[in-house]
């Protein structure tokens, strides 16, 4: 099945960002397809370089820019993002802005769109 | 986006217009995608139906007022707006009260038309 993933929280305060990892790297080992992740909300927040966890804790956004270099697209929405600070400066490899139309596409080709947080 | 078909898409609008900002950003994108040409349809539940509350003031929040916003869905041909009707009337609210015009609907309705999208957008 091809899964589209939506993910509308920050990290570590919210256990959206852990839940949306943890199902898409399950959904790849159960040999399905992610059409695409995309952030909205305050999860833009979820691939900035400069968050420094503690060193026995995950590091987030190195777990998004990790899959990114899998090839998953990984789309952080432009407007959410000037919004929060969250630009090509601050962005972890591999993963990229782009508009809402981005998250269009995904709702569009994928079999299922998943959200994480908000609802 | 070279798919003929048009997609269903539902924004699901669920949280009060403020306190949080999905309200607002959920307006934002149901904007965006609007333009996209897809089966967009709207529903208000929850404290999501305060979203189109008439005369709301902000001034004391210092944040922006933005359900006279909603009256643009029209020009986007976003005209299946629905507001669930529990959730008005538990809130003291009818249909008059809301700025733009709505189909009222019951819950069982709403159920039925969700089950028609290919996806639900949460806000």
């Amino acid at each position: 099945m091809k899964f589209g993933i939506l993910i509308q929280e920050g990290p570590y305060n919210h256990e959206a960002a852990d839940s949306a990892y943890n199902f898409v790297k399950a959904a790849l080992e159960r040999g399905h397809t992610i059409q695409g992740i995309f952030f909205y909300n305050d999860g833009v927040i979820n691939v900035t370089k400069l968050m420094d966890p503690p060193q026995d804790d995950r590091h987030i956004a190195k777990r998004w820019s990790e899959l990114g270099a899998k090839g998953i697209d990984i789309v952080v929405c432009i407007a959410a993002a000037k919004r929060r600070g969250i630009n090509n400066d601050v962005i972890v490899p591999n993963v990229r802005i782009s508009g809402l139309g981005q998250l269009t596409e995904i709702a569009i080709k994928c079999d299922r769109l998943i959200t994480f947080g908000a609802g | 986006m070279t798919e003929k078909e048009k997609s269903k898409i539902m924004f699901v609008m669920r949280k009060a217009p403020h306190g949080s900002i999905y309200a607002y950003e959920g307006l934002e994108a149901i904007l965006i995608m609007g333009a996209f040409e897809q089966e967009i349809s709207v529903v208000f539940i929850d404290d999501g139906v305060f979203a189109l509350k008439k005369e709301q003031d902000t001034k004391a929040l210092g944040v922006k007022e933005f359900s006279k916003t909603f009256a643009v869905l029209e020009d986007y041909d976003i005209t299946n707006i629905y507001i669930d009707r529990e959730s008005l009337e538990q809130r003291g609210l009818s249909a008059d009260d809301l700025v733009i015009p709505v189909k009222v609907m019951e819950a069982g309705e709403i159920a039925k038309i969700m089950e028609e999208q290919h996806v639900l957008l949460p806000f």
